[in-house]
């Protein structure tokens, strides 16, 4: 089940990657055929193949050398982020984020690894303990695994990656039983945050914690300091906004309101909304759709690839391709339900937490209900750091489906 | 391990494929809005996105001459126009294009108000360019986003200066004459008469726009004409025919430059014929139209508007000088009106000057001409004999029969502009802005003699002669052909007074004023030439000179004027008029001996009427 989606979506995402090379746009020929726009899935298939054998290895691999060797590979993508905002640089669309390592010649991301290793660190650490934490103060070591890569790139920055950080963090403590009254108050504040904006929005908000911290009746001085962290994060938010990159404020403002910055931050979260909007039912047939040949969609091969999808498929083909997303999570999920031991049951579940928030928020930004953020879309974007970890983290889940398809045929 | 009980597990497995699920279904939601229900303005969108309308300009009429040759024409010629995004973008661009293309220096500011002005569609960079700038920016075609090169109608004008001032010129629409729909139906951007004919007939000549769809992409780089929207070609401009004869044009253009004596002089010639056809229309010194076509470069521009003698003024309607001798015919043609016959004598004889009050008012010529006839006096141009048929008539009662007879007015002809001559309606009417009267009793003299406060333009007054040499009916000159001729003013003139006055012209060919300038002229006798000349005062400049002719005096067929500043009198011009009617009647050039012109200036310096009172100063250009 799991390899037959994974297969559809490969073949689905190269299908659409050859498409955004089929522009009428003009250009000077920089570097050399492999980079140009046309033969991208073709680097793309070369990326695959090492990602395959990626895959195999990982599938080969026992989770507990795995396990034995976590630290070190945290330990390691940590030191590689905190590189990468030293000597780092930027790439394509994201030139002024620092992402990116050179490796003699090769460009690295080393996020996507971070992403990997952080899931496998929140993995043995959960697993290693019988009970959740029943605190937010037992919470902590959790919430700092997380916290360091996520603030190492937001620093680089990279918001949508930090994201995808906070996605892993609230997927592998959900699978490993911590209450759901203690993440809704983890994740509080941040809403708190975004709602400050609007004084009404906020004002009910906080009647609403109030209601279910009454309800929930967490320990005294923590509810105190979940309500006062609101409260705060409502007040700083004008602060913290007024302090804000230019860039990071622009993307927020357009996407709150894409068409009045139509021609600065707004323009893609436009553009794309618009190639999408044009496609209608069945799209204008693959290849030909006139946002993309004509460059209106913007980083149409990675983070819009998309509204590509959008417009020459039209709702058909997005539908067919957000069902084999859902296929490929309910696989994912499946998986860790019968994982045959924690630790790989929580990697399973982190990897389907890593592959929807990247889904959601890149499907999400390209429709414009979620903000913009540089964040790839598995399959279907170019890249071959991001493929190589999700290979890595598709090859562990293999492995933990061999096993505990091993393990049910034991037990019955 | 409780938490990771199967049954533990199970749940959050299923609650957490909900979340999922329910996830997923928003995103389907966003979709299922954006690509069904908002379906069609997101499709507009992305069509005004890369699909751009290119106006494509109609060939203007040609304007052909009686014969149907061409006196404006088109040929195909290279637009250069730009897609842009933005004002920066557009700089940019433009910045770049002056690189490639140097000495074709761009007026950014008018580019980008031109952009301004229409934001999606392409900005006229360049109106005709040079083919071999249009292959460098081919070349450069990927370094110049939202390039547009188009084949285009130019206007050209094939006789360039010999035609200049009759068919003026055409240019971009300004911003201002759009605002104040000057014409009706432009758009910004579009080629319309500035000056001419191009102006006068700017309606018909210009024709529709067209428009085509082009696909374009991000950077306004042009893709490919737009297949499925259909493009609309542009409707071609009406041809104007006119009743120019272009050889003739063409032989009094190339005479005026040829003759040394010309050469250099500011003045004007114009042939018609007696109902009013424009054969020829030409002012001197001229400029040519092809320069100002879309745009002109400054060094030609200062060059023809810095000029001393004002090329650009045209001198056939635009300029007034006194009527002088010419106008005698007029006071001849209102004491017939009155009683008087071709016999009629004054009471004083000429002695080359009359007394009147305490002033002496001379004759041009020193030594008197006697007692004459009206016939005589005309053929002479005998000023004392005008003086007195002048205070017969009375001062009041000439200025309201010159008007009577069509002076101080615009001729009418189909040309934007013309100026109507100065010429007030009574005695009571000289005043000053202090409203005080500048009447003197001298005036009625000056009038009668064409000078004092009178000026006509050339047109004006060749309208007149051709009246008289028609049925005695003034008609408006007109240039286009088949527009029925307006009869302004009835001189009352019966068919024997017309023809006598026309006999008395002749004489003045023949044994008058114009006889010794024209001795060794061809065809004087074969075509019965009559004419009259004249010599103007004109404050600050030698006199400026005056011929009026038609033939064959018995049933005339042309009549030509020619009015020359400072060129001295009236029988030293004489001659282009008479060889003109001869090349019209003819129908071929006359061997004039260019070279040779021998003129005694002294001797013929004292032949034409020259008032000593000097006539107020008006020649308004």
């Amino acid at each position: 089940m799991l390899l037959l989606v994974v297969l559809l979506l490969t073949a689905f995402g190269l299908l659409i990657l050859y498409s955004t090379g089929q522009t009428d746009l003009v250009g000077r020929i920089r570097g050399s055929w492999l980079a140009q726009p046309q033969w991208l899935w073709v680097k793309q298939l070369i990326y695959l193949v090492i990602g395959i054998g990626l895959a195999a290895a990982m599938y080969r691999m026992s989770f507990r050398l795995l396990e034995w060797a976590t630290p070190w590979l945290y330990g390691l993508s940590l030191a590689m982020l905190a590189l990468t905002l030293v000597i780092g640089h930027g790439a394509g669309a994201a030139k002024s984020e620092k992402s990116w390592i050179g490796f003699g010649g090769v460009n690295v991301q080393p996020v996507e690894f971070a992403k990997l290793a952080t899931i496998l660190m929140l993995a043995r650490w959960f697993a290693a303990r019988r009970e959740p934490p029943l605190t937010l103060r037992g919470l902590l070591q959790p919430i700092m695994i997380a916290l360091i890569p996520a603030l190492l790139v937001l620093k680089q920055p990279d918001l949508g990656s930090a994201i995808v950080f906070a996605g892993i963090l609230f997927g592998v403590m959900y699978w490993a039983a911590v209450p759901v009254s203690l993440l809704v108050f983890l994740a509080s504040p941040v809403l708190s945050l975004v709602l400050s904006f609007s004084t009404a929005a906020w004002s009910i908000w906080m009647v609403i914690l109030f209601l279910l911290l009454l309800y929930w009746r967490p320990f005294f001085l923590e509810g105190i300091a979940v309500y006062l962290a609101n409260s705060a994060m409502g007040v700083l938010a004008l602060v913290v906004w007024a302090r804000m990159q230019e860039h990071v404020r622009s993307r927020i403002i357009s996407f709150l309101n894409p068409s009045a910055y139509s021609q600065a931050g707004g323009f893609q979260a436009v553009e794309s909304r618009v190639a999408i909007g044009s496609g209608g039912w069945f799209g204008t047939g693959l290849t030909l759709g006139p946002q993309k040949r004509s460059g209106y969609i913007p980083e149409r091969a990675t983070d819009f690839i998309f509204a590509v999808v959008g417009e020459e498929l039209g709702l058909l083909g997005v539908l067919v391709a957000l069902g084999l997303f859902v296929a490929l999570l309910f696989a994912l999920v499946r998986i860790a339900r019968q994982a045959s031991d924690p630790y790989a049951s929580l990697i399973v579940f982190g990897v389907a937490s890593l592959v929807f928030t990247h889904v959601f928020e890149n499907v999400g930004m390209t429709i414009s209900i979620m903000p913009i953020t540089g964040i790839p879309l598995p399959f279907f974007s170019a890249g071959g750091s991001f493929l190589m970890a999700l290979a890595i983290g598709l090859g562990m889940s293999f492995r933990a489906a061999e096993e505990g398809r091993a393990a049910s045929y034991v037990e019955s | 391990m409780s938490v990771f009980a199967s049954w533990e597990v199970a749940r959050r497995a299923a609650a957490s494929q909900w979340i999922v699920l329910g996830a997923f279904c928003a995103l389907g939601g966003a979709f299922f809005k954006a690509q069904i229900v908002d379906n069609e303005s997101n499709r507009r969108s992305s069509d005004k996105n890369h699909l751009r309308n290119v106006s494509l300009e109609p060939p203007r009429g040609d304007i052909l001459d009686r014969h149907d040759s061409v006196i404006a024409g088109n040929y195909t010629g290279y637009s250069i126009r730009l897609l842009a995004t933005s004002v920066d973008s557009l700089r940019a661009v433009l910045g770049r294009l002056d690189a490639l293309v140097p000495g074709d220096t761009v007026d950014a500011e008018t580019i980008v108000r031109r952009w301004q002005a229409a934001r999606y569609q392409p900005a006229l960079v360049y109106a005709s360019a040079s083919f071999s700038a249009v292959s460098t920016l081919e070349e450069h075609r990927v370094s110049i986003p939202g390039l547009v090169i188009q084949r285009e109608p130019r206007r050209r004008y094939p006789d360039s200066n010999a035609v200049a001032h009759l068919v003026g010129y055409v240019g971009e629409v300004g911003p201002d004459a759009l605002q104040r729909n000057l014409f009706p139906g432009a758009q910004s951007g579009e080629i319309v008469g500035k000056q001419g004919l191009e102006l006068e007939y700017d309606s018909l000549l210009r024709g529709h726009r067209g428009i085509r769809f082009v696909e374009v992409d991000v950077k306004q780089r042009m893709i490919r004409d737009a297949p499925s929207t259909a493009s609309l070609p542009p409707t071609a401009g009406k041809i104007v025919r006119t009743t120019i004869d272009l050889n003739l044009q063409r032989f009094v253009d190339s005479m005026w430059r040829a003759e040394p004596y010309l050469t250099n002089k500011r003045g004007a010639i114009v042939a018609m014929t007696p109902d009013g056809q424009i054969l020829a229309y030409a002012s001197f010194p001229s400029y040519n139209p092809n320069d100002f076509i879309g745009r002109i470069d400054q060094d030609t521009w200062d060059a023809v508007n810095n000029d001393p003698n004002k090329p650009l003024i045209n001198r056939v309607i635009r300029a007034a000088y006194p009527p002088a001798s010419p106008f005698k015919l007029a006071i001849a043609a209102m004491a017939l009106r009155r009683g008087y016959t071709m016999d009629s004598r004054m009471r004083d004889p000429c002695t080359g000057s009359y007394q009147y009050g305490n002033r002496q008012y001379k004759c041009w010529q020193a030594k008197g001409h006697g007692l004459l006839t009206l016939r005589e006096a005309i053929a002479k141009s005998c000023d004392v004999f005008f003086y007195q048929l002048g205070q017969q008539l009375g001062a009041d009662s000439i200025l309201a029969a010159a008007h009577d007879l069509g002076f101080g007015e615009r001729s009418g002809v189909d040309l934007d502009n013309e100026h109507a001559g100065t010429l007030l309606s009574s005695a009571k009417a000289y005043v000053n802005s202090k409203g005080v009267s500048t009447w003197g009793n001298g005036e009625v003299l000056n009038l009668a003699i064409g000078q004092g406060h009178h000026t006509e333009t050339l047109m004006n007054m060749v309208s007149f002669y051709a009246a008289l040499a028609g049925d005695g009916i003034k008609r408006t000159p007109r240039i286009i052909q088949g527009r029925a001729p307006i009869q302004t003013h009835d001189f009352k003139l019966t068919p024997n007074q017309l023809k006598d006055l026309r006999l008395a012209m002749e004489d003045v060919v023949n044994q008058g004023t114009a006889t010794g300038n024209l001795a060794g002229e061809v065809g004087l006798k074969e075509y019965h030439i009559a004419g009259k000349t004249g010599s103007a005062q004109v404050t600050g400049q030698e006199q400026m000179g005056w011929f009026i002719a038609f033939a064959p005096a018995d049933a005339p067929k042309i009549v030509v004027g020619i009015a020359v500043e400072e060129g001295i009198h009236g029988a030293l011009v004489a001659k282009y008029p008479v060889r003109t009617i001869v090349r019209f009647l003819t129908g071929k050039s006359v061997k004039a001996d260019f070279g040779t012109v021998t003129e005694d200036l002294q001797h013929t310096a004292s032949d034409t009427g020259a008032p000593v009172v000097t006539p107020p100063a008006v020649k308004r250009p």
